[in-house]
C-alpha cells in the first residue's frame, strides 16, 4: 500500500463564463494565492509543482512552459499530465504520487480551464478516431442525451427527476461562493421550459462552460503533520481508463465507473457506501449523469437513484450528500472540474466549506472525475489516519 | 524512501522520417510488443501484471483531442490506469518512478510516440510562446535556438568548428546504432557547409524531422529481479523549470538544468560527475545544445564546453563519452527524444548497447529538455 499523504491547502478562483480581466497564468496565480493562504504557507514552501488542463482547448502547447513564472514553478521541480477531463482529478493523483515517492515533501497541483480562449467544442469534435468514427458528431449534448433516454425508458425516470438534480444543484451553488450558476431556480417547471437542446436533455440539465482555476496541495505524512492544522488524509485513489469506440458497444456503458467505484470499495473495506463514506462529489455534467452514475457507483440499486433525489437524501442536509458544492453542472471550468470535486471535498471533511457545508459530521468522502468514453477517476479522503 | 526502482526492458523503433504505413497507435504496439515479449508481463491483475501504463504523445502533433485515447488502448489502458504526460517523454519515465516509489504501483509501462512527419512543426510551436508577447513575434523553437546559440557564442566565444565537432561525433556514432535515423557519418567540412537555416544554426546542426516510439517497463526491486537478469536502478532525479520569457534570463546560462542535476547527484552520491559518470545521453537538438548542457551538467566549467568536445573527452573513447547512440541529432521524434535517452543509457547499462556499446558502463546519466531554450530540463541517474 502507498505512503501516507494528506491534503493541506485548497484554492480556487471564483468560475464564470469569461475571464477577460486576466490571462491564464494569471488565472492560476489567483487560486495558487489561494491555496497558499489556506495552507498558511509561502511558495518557498513549495517543492514541485505539477499542471493540468484540456489539452488542446486553448490552443496552447506545453501550456505549462507559459505558468510556469506565473506558479511559482521557477527553478523548482514539475511536470504536465493531461488526460481530458479526468485531468482534474488525475492531477490530484499526480500530486498524491508525488507526495507518497518520499522524493518531494510538499506539492502543489495547479489545474484551469479558460474556454472563452480557445474553441472548447471543436476541441471535442477530434476525439474520435480520424479514420474510422471520422463523420460521428461527437460532444458531450449527445452523450447526455443519449443517457438520458436510455434511463427514462429502462427505468420509468421522467423529465421531472431531472429537473429535480437541477434543483438541489442550484440550491447548493447558490450557497456556494465559487459557483459559477446560481440561478435560484423554485420550482421544477422552471427547470422543465428551459430550451430543449436534444431531447431529453434540456440546457438547464447541462453544466454551463466555465473558467477558472483549482489548486491542491499536498504533503507527505511527516510534513502534514508538521505543517497543517487540519490535515485531510487520502486513503486511496484509483484510475479506470478504457477503450474509446464510438460505432459500436454498448451506448450507456458504466463499466469503468462501476469498477473505479467496486475496485476503490473493496480495498478499503467499503461494503454499504451510503453508510460507510460520509458524502460524494462526483463529476456530473449533466442531471442525468448524476442519476444513472449515483447507481453506478452503488449509492443505490439500479433504477433506484430517482427515488433518491425524490426523497431527498442527496440534499445537502440529507442522510448522504450528493454534491452540496452545487456540482459540475453549476460549475464546468473542464481541466479544473475533477480536482474541484477534490478540494471541495477536503473542505467539507475540515468542516470549512461554509454557507455550503453539510449538516451532518463528515468522515470519509469519495469523489470522482470523469472524462475521455467515460473514463473515471476516483478518490477516497478521510478526516483521520486510520 | 525505502522502494528501489529498476528498468527491466526497453523497446525502441526505427526511427525514421516518415512512417507512412503505420498510424500513431500502430507504431505504439510496436514497442508495447516487444516490451511484453521480452519480460513476458501481461495486463493481469492479479498482482503478476503490469499495474499501470503511462503514455507520453501530444494532441498538437497527432491532432486529435485526447491523443492518449489510441496509444493507451495498444498500452493496456482498456479499463485500467492510464495516464499522460505531454512534454519530454523523459518526465513520462520520472512519472512511472514516483508512481511505484509512492507505494501505488509495482510495475509500470512507459510508451513514448510521435509522428512529426504528418504535421508542421513550427506551427505547434510557435503555440508553446505567451500569446501576448512572444508568440505574435513569429518565433519557433529553431528561431528561440537561434538567440541562445547567438549569446553563447557571443559570451563565451563557442567557435563554428566545436559547434560542428558535436555533430560529427553524434553521426559518426549513430552509425553503430541500429534505431538511428541518419546513420551517415558527416564530416565538419560538411556542416559549416550546409545551409543557414537561422544564424548562427545551419542545417546539419538541427535535429531532422522523426518518426517513431520508445517505450520502458519500470517495476519495484522485488519483481524487478524476478523479470531481468540486467536491472539497471534509477538512482537520482531531478526536474526544473526556467522562466518563460527569453529576457527573462542569459541564455548563455542553464541554471534550471544545473539545479535538476544538483538533485540528481545528491541523491545517487555524485559529486564528481566526470569521474563517476560513465556515460551520458543528453538532448540536443541543435549542435551547440551539446556543449551548454554538458556545462549545465557540471561535465565541466561553464563557458569551457566547446574545450571539452575539443579534448575528446565526450567521443566514444573518452572520458565520458556523451550520446554514445548518435543523439537527439541522429534522429529521435519529438518527446520519444527523452524516453529514447534514458532507453540508451539502460541498454549502456545492460551490456546490450551491441555496436555501440561503453566498455564497462556502470553509472549513466540521461537528460531530457523541452520548451524554447530549454525552459524545462530533466535528469536520470542510473545505475548497473
Amino acid at each position: 500500500m502507498a505512503n501516507r499523504v494528506a491534503i493541506i491547502g485548497v484554492g480556487q478562483t471564483y468560475h464564470t463564463s469569461k475571464r477577460p480581466d486576466v490571462c491564464i497564468p494569471e488565472l492560476c496565480n489567483e487560486a495558487i494565492r489561494a491555496a497558499l493562504e489556506d495552507a498558511q504557507l509561502t511558495i518557498k514552501d513549495i517543492d514541485a509543482v505539477v499542471m493540468g488542463n484540456m489539452e488542446l482547448f486553448e490552443g496552447r502547447y506545453h501550456q505549462d512552459l507559459w505558468q510556469a513564472d506565473y506558479v511559482g514553478a521557477y527553478h523548482k521541480s514539475g511536470f504536465r499530465v493531461t488526460t481530458g477531463g479526468t485531468t482534474g482529478g488525475t492531477l490530484a493523483c499526480t500530486a498524491f504520487f508525488c507526495a507518497a515517492s518520499g522524493l518531494y515533501d510538499v506539492i502543489m497541483a495547479v489545474t484551469f480551464e479558460k474556454q472563452s480562449e480557445g474553441d472548447s467544442r471543436a476541441g471535442l469534435k477530434t476525439v474520435a478516431d480520424p479514420i474510422w468514427d471520422r463523420w460521428i458528431s461527437t460532444g458531450a449534448i449527445g452523450t447526455f442525451a443519449r443517457l438520458g433516454s436510455w434511463y427514462m425508458k429502462t427505468f420509468g425516470a421522467t423529465e421531472e427527476h431531472a429537473a429535480l438534480v437541477r434543483l438541489k444543484a442550484d440550491r447548493n451553488a447558490c450557497l456556494n461562493p465559487h459557483a459559477h450558476l446560481k440561478l435560484h431556480l423554485k420550482t421544477v417547471e422552471d427547470v422543465l421550459k428551459s430550451e430543449m437542446l436534444v431531447p431529453p436533455l434540456r440546457r438547464l440539465d447541462m453544466c454551463p462552460t466555465s473558467e477558472g482555476a483549482c489548486v491542491i496541495i499536498v504533503a507527505s505524512e511527516k510534513k502534514a503533520k508538521k505543517l497543517s492544522r487540519k490535515p485531510v488524509w487520502v486513503k486511496d485513489w484509483v484510475e479506470v481508463h478504457n477503450e474509446t469506440r464510438y460505432n459500436r458497444g454498448d451506448p450507456v456503458s458504466l463499466e469503468n465507473l462501476e469498477k473505479a467505484a467496486l475496485t476503490i470499495y473493496k480495498r478499503n473495506g467499503i461494503t454499504n457506501p451510503r453508510r460507510d463514506i460520509s458524502m460524494a462529489e462526483i463529476y456530473e455534467p449533466a442531471t442525468w449523469a448524476e442519476l444513472v452514475w449515483s447507481e453506478a457507483f452503488l449509492f443505490c440499486e439500479k433504477g433506484e437513484s430517482y427515488k433518491l433525489i425524490e426523497r431527498g437524501v442527496t440534499e445537502r442536509d440529507g442522510e448522504f450528500p450528493v454534491n452540496p458544492s452545487g456540482g459540475v453542472i453549476a460549475t464546468n471550468p473542464i481541466g479544473a472540474t475533477g480536482l474541484i470535486r477534490v478540494a471541495e471535498a477536503a473542505l467539507q471533511l475540515r468542516g470549512d466549506a461554509g454557507p455550503h457545508q453539510v449538516s451532518r459530521e463528515v468522515k470519509r468522502t469519495f469523489t470522482t472525475a470523469w472524462g475521455g468514453s467515460s473514463w473515471t477517476v476516483a478518490h477516497l479522503l478521510s478526516k483521520s489516519l486510520d | 524512501m525505502s522502494r528501489k526502482v529498476s528498468i527491466v526492458a526497453v523497446a525502441q523503433t526505427e526511427y525514421e522520417k516518415a512512417k507512412p504505413a503505420w498510424r500513431e497507435a500502430e507504431i505504439t504496439y510496436q514497442v508495447v510488443e516487444k516490451l511484453l515479449q521480452e519480460t513476458g508481463l501481461s495486463f493481469a491483475e492479479d498482482g503478476t501484471g503490469i499495474d499501470a501504463t503511462v503514455t507520453c504523445s501530444s494532441d498538437h502533433w497527432d491532432g486529435r483531442t485526447l491523443s492518449n485515447i489510441p496509444h493507451g488502448e495498444v498500452a493496456g489502458s482498456h479499463l485500467r490506469a492510464e495516464e499522460k504526460v505531454s512534454s519530454d517523454g523523459i518526465n513520462a519515465v520520472i512519472y512511472a518512478y514516483l508512481q511505484i516509489l509512492s507505494g501505488h504501483y509495482d510495475t509500470v509501462l512507459v510508451v513514448a510516440t510521435c509522428k512529426e512527419s504528418q504535421t508542421v512543426g513550427y506551427i505547434i510551436e510557435n503555440f508553446a510562446f505567451d500569446p501576448a508577447y512572444q508568440q505574435k513575434i513569429g518565433l519557433d523553437f529553431l528561431a528561440a535556438a537561434a538567440l541562445q546559440a547567438n549569446r553563447y557564442i557571443h559570451k563565451y566565444g563557442i567557435t563554428p568548428e566545436q559547434r560542428a565537432r558535436v555533430v560529427v561525433k553524434n553521426r559518426g556514432n549513430a552509425k553503430n546504432n541500429p534505431y538511428a535515423q541518419l546513420r551517415k557519418p558527416v564530416s565538419i567540412k560538411d556542416v559549416l557547409n550546409s545551409p543557414v537555416l537561422a544564424h548562427p544554426i545551419k542545417l546539419l546542426e538541427v535535429k531532422p524531422v522523426s518518426d517513431g516510439a520508445c517505450g520502458l517497463i519500470l517495476a519495484v526491486e522485488e519483481k524487478a529481479r524476478k523479470l531481468t537478469r540486467t536491472p539497471v536502478w534509477i538512482a537520482g532525479m531531478g526536474q526544473c523549470y526556467e522562466s518563460h520569457y527569453l529576457g527573462d534570463r542569459d541564455l548563455a546560462e542553464c541554471d534550471a538544468l544545473s539545479l535538476a542535476a544538483k538533485d540528481a547527484y545528491r541523491q545517487a552520491g555524485i559529486t564528481d560527475p566526470l569521474r563517476q559518470i560513465d556515460l551520458a545521453e543528453i538532448s540536443e537538438y541543435y549542435s551547440y545544445q551539446e556543449l551548454l548542457w554538458s556545462e549545465g551538467l557540471g561535465f565541466c566549467h561553464k563557458g569551457n564546453g566547446g574545450k571539452l568536445i575539443e579534448k575528446g573527452v565526450t567521443e566514444l573513447g573518452g572520458n565520458l563519452p556523451v550520446n554514445p547512440s548518435g543523439g537527439v541529432l541522429s534522429g529521435n521524434p519529438i518527446l520519444v527524444a527523452g524516453t529514447a535517452r534514458v532507453a540508451e543509457v539502460a541498454l549502456q547499462l545492460m551490456g546490450k548497447a551491441g555496436a555501440r556499446q561503453v566498455p564497462k558502463a556502470k553509472t549513466g546519466l540521461a537528460h531530457g529538455t523541452y520548451g524554447p531554450c530549454g525552459q524545462h530540463h530533466a535528469v536520470l541517474l542510473l545505475r548497473a
